[in-house]
């Protein structure tokens, strides 16, 4: 299984296999990773599941017009690496990327 | 030493408690009661992506048994509870062991509203609240070629959408005029009516069901007051939720369709608590307030586990809700209950609008389809008691966001 690092606001980092086709933020959750709200489950809704990719940028898919009109409100800093982590779902080509959570998600 | 601090119910509300009182600094035992059988898990899209099979059961978990262990939360399942003995601090569960607490919270949530007639426990009748009944409705929806929602909400408009993007035959009564009545606009309600036959669902409005046919006891078709019948294979209750207030009210708390609490989620009893779908709050000047939502569940959870340890942290953000069908993403802030005047923003012919409400020239909430910036500015916006003029609504140039600077 492709393993993914999550860094947490207080600088800790976890790694956890993700199963593909699962969303990064359903693995962050049901793993309990700190920094992770995603109040509305995954349905872009919220903006609680804000997160910094810091590698394998180009190999995602690029965010839908709805994720980047939830970015332009996140609570904490919007990057140009921002993302919506309910909208990335896991595959063997980004096995071994890192995504850092915000300090606060609301 | 001291007996833990209980959470009856293990739900977004329950969970919420739990975890924000580790959040809090309270190194102490919690225990996490649930009477379903699954970890917690989010219920939103059980009625969107996992009955269309985009997200499975496990994909929906929360916090797995794991995770919960790290934190240190006891998380039991399956568990009932007969009685909260208040003088004693003690829970007496169902299958006769007891556990005291130190302090309480109830996060029963809610219970779906079931058919008040005979034939109504026919099989292939179904509420849509947990993940079973989404397993049994699932399984159902693959052979079932019929399908009858009850009740024009969202629960039912959302279930739906799915049963048509699988191809089903759809058909939604609604009691009243209108579909979503209680939540949006009748803008909004014309919109979705469109939406919905658009998409060839049968809408059935001003009618309700009288009764229910079955043939070998499996649901074959419902008759409605208006005289009409409809063939069945499934039918999908939406027609609303009652407040789990059951044990609260047998402790002797206060209830009215709620347990009520104030905005921090404190009982009269200094050592109970209660958050969620199962509370109504008061407010101040305005009679009691009953949401039914995550943000509620969040918010008052949070609100609770700073109260237990003698914070203040009331809830008092606008409320806002959302909900997904075909591929219109509404998502309301505020209310729409009593405007006077209606200022559209965007395009609804192009399916991305947003219909902003005012009272007396202020403000008072919005409801936006694929519009997520407008709804985000308007959580921002309403909370700080800020206003747009109407003509600043109107005005597409006009950003928005400038009036937060």
């Amino acid at each position: 299984m492709p393993q993914v690092t999550f860094i947490e606001p207080s600088g800790n980092e976890v790694q956890i296999d993700v199963t593909n086709g699962w969303s990064l933020m359903q693995a962050a959750t049901s793993n309990g990773v700190e920094g992770m709200e995603a109040e509305c489950g995954g349905s872009c809704a919220c903006a609680t599941c804000h997160c910094y990719v810091e590698d394998h940028q180009d190999k995602l898919s690029p965010a839908a017009e709805t994720e980047l009109e939830m970015l332009e409100n996140v609570a904490s800093e919007r990057r140009p690496n921002s993302r919506l982590a309910c909208q990335i779902k896991m595959s063997n080509e980004l096995a071994g990327m890192v995504v850092r959570l915000p300090a606060t998600q609301v | 030493m001291n007996p833990p601090i209980v959470i009856i119910g293990a739900g977004q509300a329950g969970l919420q408690v739990a975890e924000s009182l580790r959040a809090e600094g309270w190194a102490e035992d919690i225990v996490l009661l649930g009477d379903e059988q699954h970890p917690p898990y989010h219920r939103p899209p059980l009625s969107k992506a996992y009955l269309l099979g985009e997200a499975s059961a496990e994909q929906l978990t929360m916090r797995g048994p794991d995770a919960l262990a790290r934190k240190n939360i006891t998380l039991r399942t399956g568990i009932q509870i007969q009685n909260i003995d208040r003088l004693n601090k003690t829970l007496h569960f169902s299958h006769g062991s007891s556990l005291p607490y130190h302090l309480l919270a109830i996060a029963t949530g809610a219970r779906p509203r079931q058919l008040p007639l005979p034939g109504g426990d026919v099989q292939g009748v179904h509420s849509l609240r947990t993940l079973d009944d989404c397993l049994r409705i699932g399984i159902e929806l693959e052979t079932a070629e019929r399908v009858v929602v009850i009740g024009g909400g969202f629960i039912g408009l959302e279930f739906a959408a799915v049963a048509r993007k699988k191809g089903k035959q759809v058909t939604v009564i609604e009691a009243g005029d209108r579909l979503m009545a209680r939540a949006v606009s009748p803008f909004i309600s014309d919109w979705y009516t469109r939406l919905h036959a658009g998409h060839g669902v049968k809408l059935c409005f001003n009618t309700v069901i009288s009764t229910v046919d079955a043939k070998n006891g499996h649901v074959s078709s419902i008759s409605l007051t208006d005289g009409t019948s409809h063939a069945a294979d499934l039918v999908v209750l939406g027609i609303g939720v009652i407040a789990n207030d059951g044990l609260a009210a047998e402790s002797g708390l206060a209830v009215d369709r709620g347990v009520v609490v104030d905005a921090c989620g404190r009982t009269a009893d200094p050592a109970v608590f209660a958050c969620g779908d199962c509370t109504a709050t008061r407010q101040a000047g305005q009679g009691l307030r009953r949401l039914e939502s995550v943000q509620n569940a969040v918010e008052q959870g949070k609100a609770v586990a700073a109260a237990m340890l003698g914070k203040e942290k009331p809830f008092v953000a606008t409320p806002w809700f959302w909900s997904d069908q075909y591929d219109a993403k509404l998502q309301m802030v505020g209310t729409s209950s009593d405007f006077d005047t209606q200022v559209i923003r965007g395009e609804p012919d192009e399916g991305k609008f947003s219909v902003f409400y005012f009272r007396l020239g202020r403000l008072i909430g919005i409801d936006s389809i694929n519009r997520p910036q407008d709804h985000m500015l308007g959580r921002k916006l309403l909370d700080r008691g800020l206003s747009p003029t109407q003509q600043q609504v109107t005005d597409e140039a006009f950003a928005l966001n400038s009036l937060l600077a």
